[in-house]
């Protein structure tokens, strides 16, 4: 099983509802944006509490694991960088990378978005690099490749694309808007 | 202000005397749509108990001071938080104890009707999932039709008017909820009658039961014929008790009819479906009450909280018995049907002892109504 990296692991198991909800409640208050949040559990209940408070929260449910009796969640707090301002010059569209892709053109899908997130919905065959871990682990790509970057929304794909171009990779494409509007085929962790 | 618990059984009360009530149901969204507590004079208000984390003060103006208030949620939990939250303000509400799991549960026993020689019919209203199932009481001894998985509820009660179970039946292998059938006959040594051509792939031994059957009750011989009447499953069977009531399981129910898809065969039984119920059904006596394994809507609950109606009538005001055209018929019961019941496959799996899920689970199946009708 493709390791799932929380920076914040909350044990909630034998709890019955709402506790559940409330320390989890209390546990993203303590979160910084874009930080995510693994909920261990074993009501049921808490599946479909989770995903739904997360929605009217406006925080990102990302998906569950289920081990045995325990179920795994994993949330995301919500990053305000629908307001950030995008720098790298080179864009694609959503649909611009499914034609390419669909064309099996020699590239490649960088997804920078965190573990959890890539787990639970990725393009197949995208690979799994977090914004946070890109600088140490420039030595896996490869400079002379296409590398299409993809993120939820564009941004964090942005600064991803920006580190690439400073390190001299020159054909780096930033995807907008990204996976929060993919409507091609994807890969996730537990289907 | 205190709050108060209600159990499942005193809702039920106010269910069946149609009183007024406010029911705050604090489950998420998709929960409540699917699913919650029907009454006629019913209001509600559903916000989910996630986002009452802060306080209550922005639902304290829906929230009605001139009526009873129950606040329920899936297991009570949530709905003690939301209650205490609401005292705090001022308010007297109750909460459900047990929630909906409870609620699902409750089984309320009500006669209806009287037999030969001081015997007795009872159905028991599952009011939570418009299941129905049947006691008939005859001189110390009683048989059991489509008995839900509270068995308790059917011993203690035979208990309490001194019968002594010795037959136990199921009109046909039902998908909607668990059947205590096999573990009532097993606890009280009676004999476990099952339609055989639902029964091929059961893993226990019973009594097959077939058309022309005839099971006697208590020394003064209640007669309980069976009637093959397949459609809903192939081998479903309707039974006539003392050639009074008419026992029509899943075929006919008061405002709606049975469903043929629930093994798969929608297509194959809609023929035995239709000969079932506009030919073997038009033989019977109209005088005949009919008393099925379920209701859809609450509208169809007599004055006592009962479930029934002479056949006659059904004949006139069914929608399901008056569909002259055939290719009709075949249209309105395999197209557009409601959604499946949750887990209904799992749920028969455990009908036919294939599958033994803990009471946890079973619980988790039965979620939500029945949904085994057509209308």
């Amino acid at each position: 099983m493709e390791n799932l990296k929380a920076n914040v692991t909350l044990d909630a198991k034998g709890l019955a509802c709402p506790m559940p909800i409330v320390k989890t409640k209390k546990a993203m208050t303590g979160l910084e944006a874009g930080q995510v949040l693994e909920v261990q559990a074993t009501d049921k209940g808490t599946k479909a509490d989770l995903r739904a408070w997360a929605e009217s929260t406006g925080q990102q449910y990302l998906g569950t694991l289920e081990e045995g009796d325990v179920l795994k969640h994993y949330l995301r707090k919500s990053s305000n960088d629908e307001t950030i301002e995008r720098k790298h010059p080179n864009v694609v569209t959503n649909e611009e990378l499914q034609a390419k892709l669909e064309a099996n053109e020699n590239m490649m899908v960088l997804d920078v978005r965190e573990t959890a997130e890539y787990a639970f919905n990725h393009i197949p065959n995208a690979i799994s690099i977090p914004l946070g871990e890109l600088e140490a682990r420039l030595n896996e790509l490869n400079q002379d490749q296409t590398i299409y970057i993809v993120c939820r929304t564009g941004n964090r794909s942005d600064l991803a694309a920006q580190k690439l171009a400073e390190n001299g990779f020159s054909n780096v494409l930033n995807v907008i808007p990204g996976m929060s509007q993919w409507t091609g085929t994807t890969d996730r962790i537990n289907n | 202000m205190t709050v108060q618990a209600m159990t499942a059984k005193e809702v039920t009360k106010i269910v069946f005397n149609k009183e007024a009530f406010f029911i705050l149901d604090v489950r998420n969204v998709d929960a409540f749509q699917d699913w919650k507590i029907e009454g006629e004079n019913f209001e509600y208000l559903n916000v989910p108990y996630f986002d009452l984390l802060d306080g209550v003060e922005e639902i304290l103006d829906k929230v009605p001071t001139d009526k009873e208030v129950l606040v329920v949620c899936a297991k009570e939990g949530s709905s003690i938080m939301v209650a205490d939250m609401l005292s705090e303000a001022g308010r007297s509400v109750s909460y459900l104890a047990g929630g909906m799991k409870s609620w699902s549960e409750h089984l309320e026993p009500v006669k209806v009707g009287d037999l030969k020689d001081g015997g007795e019919i009872y159905q028991f209203v599952r009011i939570g999932k418009g299941c129905l199932s049947y006691m008939v009481v005859s001189n110390g001894e009683a048989a059991i039709i489509d008995s839900t998985r509270m068995t308790d509820t059917y011993l203690d009660f035979a208990n309490s008017i001194g019968a002594k179970i010795t037959h136990v039946f199921d009109t046909h292998l039902h998908a909607d909820h668990i059947s205590g059938g096999r573990v009532i006959a097993e606890k009280t040594n009676a004999t476990y009658w099952l339609p055989p051509k639902d029964a091929t792939e059961v893993t226990f031994t019973y009594q097959p039961l077939e058309g022309g059957n005839d099971v006697e009750i208590g020394n003064v011989k209640i007669n309980i014929h069976a009637l093959y009447s397949p459609g809903h499953t192939i081998g479903s069977t309707s039974f006539i008790v003392d050639e009074k009531f008419l026992l029509s399981g899943d075929i006919l129910f008061i405002d709606s009819i049975g469903r043929p898809d629930l093994a798969g065969l929608a297509q194959d039984w809609v023929v035995d479906l239709r000969e079932s119920l506009y030919k073997r059904y038009r033989e019977l006596s109209e005088e005949l009450i009919v008393l099925p394994a379920h209701f859809m809507i609450i509208d169809e609950l007599n004055e006592d909280g009962s479930v029934s109606e002479k056949l006659g009538t059904l004949f006139e005001k069914n929608h399901g018995l008056n569909i002259a055209d055939e290719d009709e018929f075949r249209r309105v019961v395999t197209e557009n049907l409601p959604p499946q019941p949750n887990a209904y496959q799992q749920i028969r799996e455990t009908n036919m002892g294939k599958i033994t899920p803990d009471e946890e689970r079973q619980r988790e199946m039965e979620i939500g109504p029945n949904r085994c009708a057509v209308r």
